[in-house]
């Protein structure tokens, strides 16, 4: 039945090509433009780190003085020596101290620009605690920030830049006039966003930057305060020596913390409270606690990472899909009843009510798979005008296997349900007094 | 023979449904139209925001680092060189321009020891000759001395006396005259001796776009140069400054992405919000196409089942113009009808994005607008339908189908 119905569909859908086209067009776009920006939305909205975020913590302390009244939330980083106290404790499962800065590198030829290049700065657990993939060596020991090492681990495509991709470990890096070994070079890793360095996000208008690859260069953080780096800060609230940021009045450093349980998390926040209170008590601190520790999601959450113009974008787009499937209610149902003669002799030849509406559903969701596979094309399309954008997530707006899948779906459902009505309509077209009529 | 709205309307209930169907397509499209062209709006406004320098007589060059870090000597080599360039009219060191990188965010407060006045601002701190490179606009007070920044240590140089961009300095002290007051940042008093044509920040967004504060003087350091040159010498200017930087200090890195007339820089930083105002074009224009669309294939439809009907009227006296104004009257009279919904739509949509994503609240000024669109819209989609029922020949009400 269903092969007859399909056949009956293409016959009607060819009889009338302009208004068949309409249709056609109408769903491919409504259903093109809510799929590209639904693709961007969910790269964007995704767990970059999948199976772990849920044991991943950012404890936040408030370790400004002098400033007379506590802050609606802590900053986003800590100062250099609270959060090394709390790394150096050791109470969690894993810990990871985070911190940005800008070094200069000297060309590997001669007689090429130096060039600056924004760094990570870090210890070695960072690696084992996010899954950061190696293609050739790995992270560099726990001995490594305790010795300040000249170690330095740099990413796949700057390995591709600097040694056209060959195997560069054990080879040195001139990093702000000191050599600097390669223990590691990094495979693909793109996380989205790159939540390890997300800071400020919360109240900025456009958080797209976000959204960046993750940094080319990595090295301890012990190494980097050694060589003077250009460190970036948060605020600020004394005199700034930028030469010796271990002791200065900043927030600049983030802390990761890996809680394996619920017993060692509620541990672990008593602790936060602990060292708060002892601070204070040192006079290192001078005003009410003010504690946070938010898992990973929770922190890209209060940050809300996905760019605003990405989700209104969503939003537009979804109500531009609603217009489209109006439009189609109504022209399915121009159709179908211009075709009353012809129904109403099938009804006369014995056609039950049920045979009429199935027929017209089928006619329905073919315009719906051939506007599904106009919209996969416009998605398609539309995803590459993203990519030619100059935002940071550009790279990752790729068609999803899965979201293909859901295009050609949804198209379908969306016809289905717009052929409902006109369906309806249709079946209840009574045979004898159309055939009169003709 | 006259067109009588209660004959259309009618007839139009006769066929609810599909009445009912495009009136709420047009509702719809009403309601995202408004929002839609108000959030265009809203972009295209930040896009020509005034920055108050005169752009198209300048170039930036941005250096890697901090002034601190690069060292007056070789900062002030760079200046002699770029100075002495053929076509450039002067140069001026500071710590940033418009739409270059933010580098003087400062908390201050602006009523002395009390913590309740905490305020945020953007300092350019800039060399004697910033003034005269970049064209600012003293409005009120005086411009500062060449004597009044005093080297400091510290972030800002520790100068009494700052200018400020002047509807910042009325957002701060509002109602009071903002001449004379004084404001504490970075541990001194700072008094405002002259307000400036509104200055924009060197990273404006919608609703923090002229919060600056100005303090020049003699001695101090900046990692981002400005040339003041004729329009038509910018590029060349641009290229041969970058020679220049790269002969006079091999070693100093220029950050490319913050280098450039001041005219690319601004589209630069627009980059994002043009690519926003494209996409809401994109959707407007699809969503107009796809309205007209429907309506001439649901006015074809009602054209094709009525030719007998229209047979008749022409043949009992109706002219061409009575059939073709027919039709137009039932297009208007959908179109209204959707148009009455659709404003409510707009509103609840905009609400729904005010929550949402701060979008400021839609004008009233916007409806009539998008009504205008649609009703134009609507006629100029139903005219191709109602031309061809116009030309329905009364010898077919004789014929049976």
């Amino acid at each position: 039945m269903f092969g007859y119905y399909l056949d009956l569909a293409l016959r009607s859908l060819k009889r009338n090509r302009v208004l068949t086209a309409l249709m056609v067009i109408a769903i491919a776009v409504g259903i093109g433009t809510s799929m590209t920006t639904l693709t961007v939305m969910y790269l964007l909205s995704g767990d970059p780190l999948p199976g772990r975020s849920a044991h991943i913590f950012y404890p936040q302390l408030d370790a400004e003085t002098g400033k007379g009244m506590v802050r609606s939330h802590p900053a986003d980083l800590l100062d250099y020596i609270s959060a090394r106290d709390l790394w150096s404790s050791g109470k969690a499962d894993r810990q990871t101290m985070t911190a940005e800065a800008l070094v200069k590198i000297q060309p590997v030829e001669a007689g090429r620009h130096p060039s600056m290049i924004d760094t990570l700065t870090t210890t070695s657990a960072f690696f084992s605690m996010f899954n950061v993939p190696f293609r050739y060596g790995g992270p560099w020991q726990p001995g490594d920030d305790e010795a300040r090492s000249r170690t330095v681990v740099i990413s796949e495509r700057l390995n591709q830049q600097l040694f056209a991709g060959a195997n560069s470990v054990g080879r040195t890096l001139r990093v702000d006039g000191n050599d600097l070994r390669i223990v590691g070079v990094l495979d693909h890793w793109r996380p989205t966003p790159r939540f390890y360095m997300v800071v400020g996000g919360h109240g900025a208008s456009d958080t797209s930057d976000l959204y960046k690859p993750p940094h080319d260069l990595m090295l301890p953080l012990s190494t980097a305060l050694d060589l003077h780096s250009q460190f970036s800060w948060f605020s600020c609230w004394g005199d700034v020596d930028p030469k010796n940021m271990a002791a200065a009045a900043c927030e600049w450093v983030g802390l990761w913390v890996q809680l394996d349980t619920s017993a060692t998390r509620s541990a672990y926040r008593d602790y936060l409270r602990d060292y708060d209170a002892q601070q204070r008590s040192l006079g290192r601190f001078d005003h009410a606690p003010n504690i946070r520790m938010m898992s990973l999601m929770e922190w890209l959450d209060f940050n809300q990472v996905v760019p605003k113009d990405v989700q209104l974008q969503t939003w537009l787009a979804f109500g531009f899909l609603v217009i489209c499937l109006c439009n189609t209610v109504g022209l399915l149902l121009v159709k179908f009843l211009g075709r009353s003669g012809e129904i109403g002799v099938r009804r006369a030849m014995g056609a039950s009510r049920r045979d009429i509406f199935m027929q017209c559903l089928v006619e329905a969701g073919t315009v719906g798979m051939l506007g599904g596979i106009g919209g996969l094309l416009l998605a398609w399309f539309g995803l590459w005008l993203v990519r030619q954008q100059k935002v940071a997530y550009a790279d990752v707006a790729q068609l999803d296997p899965m979201l293909l899948l859901v295009t050609i779906v949804m198209a379908i459902l969306a016809s289905l349900l717009a052929g409902l009505l006109p369906a309806m309509r249709a079946s209840r077209v009574p045979p004898a007094l159309q055939i009169k009529v003709s | 023979m006259r067109i009588d709205i209660r004959h259309v309307a009618a007839a139009l209930r006769r066929h609810r449904t599909a009445t009912l169907l495009i009136g709420l397509q047009i509702a719809l499209a009403c309601a995202v139209l408004c929002n839609a062209l108000f959030l265009l709006s809203k972009r295209l406004e930040l896009m020509s925001m005034a920055s108050g320098v005169d752009e198209s007589h300048l170039v930036a060059l941005s250096l890697q680092g901090t002034g601190n870090d690069l060292g007056r000597d070789t900062l002030l080599r760079i200046k002699q060189g770029l100075r002495g360039m053929a076509g450039v009219e002067s140069v001026s060191m500071t710590n940033a321009v418009p739409f270059t990188q933010q580098a003087g965010e400062i908390g201050f407060r602006s009523v002395l020891d009390d913590p309740q006045y905490n305020q945020q601002g953007h300092f350019y701190v800039a060399d004697n000759d910033f003034i005269r490179t970049v064209g600012v606009h003293l409005t009120d007070g005086r411009w500062l001395g060449n004597d009044e920044a005093a080297n400091s240590k510290s972030f800002l140089p520790s100068s009494p006396s700052i200018l400020m961009s002047r509807s910042y300095a009325q957002h701060i002290w509002p109602g009071q005259p903002s001449l004379g007051q004084v404001l504490f940042a970075d541990g001194a008093q700072r008094r405002v001796v002259g307000l400036i044509e509104d200055l924009a920040r060197p990273n404006p967004e919608p609703l923090i776009l002229h919060n600056t504060v100005l303090i020049t003087g003699s001695d101090v350091l900046g990692q981002v140069f400005v040339l003041r040159t004729d329009p038509g010498s910018r590029d060349r200017i641009l290229r041969q400054a970058l020679d220049a930087v790269a002969r006079i200090a091999p070693d100093v890195v220029v950050d490319l992405d913050y280098s450039g007339t001041l005219s690319e820089l601004r589209d630069r930083y627009f980059a994002s919000n043009r690519a926003m105002a494209v996409m809401l074009c994109g959707i407007i224009a699809a969503m107009l196409l796809v309205t007209a669309l429907g309506i001439v294939g649901l006015a074809s439809f009602w054209v094709q089942q009525r030719r007998r009907q229209i047979g008749i009227r022409r043949a009992i006296g109706a002219r061409r113009s009575d059939i073709l104004s027919y039709f137009q009257t039932e297009n208007f009279l959908i179109v209204s009808g959707g148009i009455a919904l659709g404003m409510v739509m707009a509103f609840a949509l905009n609400i729904v994005l005010m929550k949402l994503y701060e979008v400021p609240r839609l004008p009233l000024a916007y409806l009539p607008w998008g009504a205008v669109v649609l009703w134009v819209l609507g006629q100029l989609a139903v005219l191709g339908p109602a031309l061809r029922a116009a030309r329905v020949p009364p010898v077919v009400a004789t014929r049976s189908v």
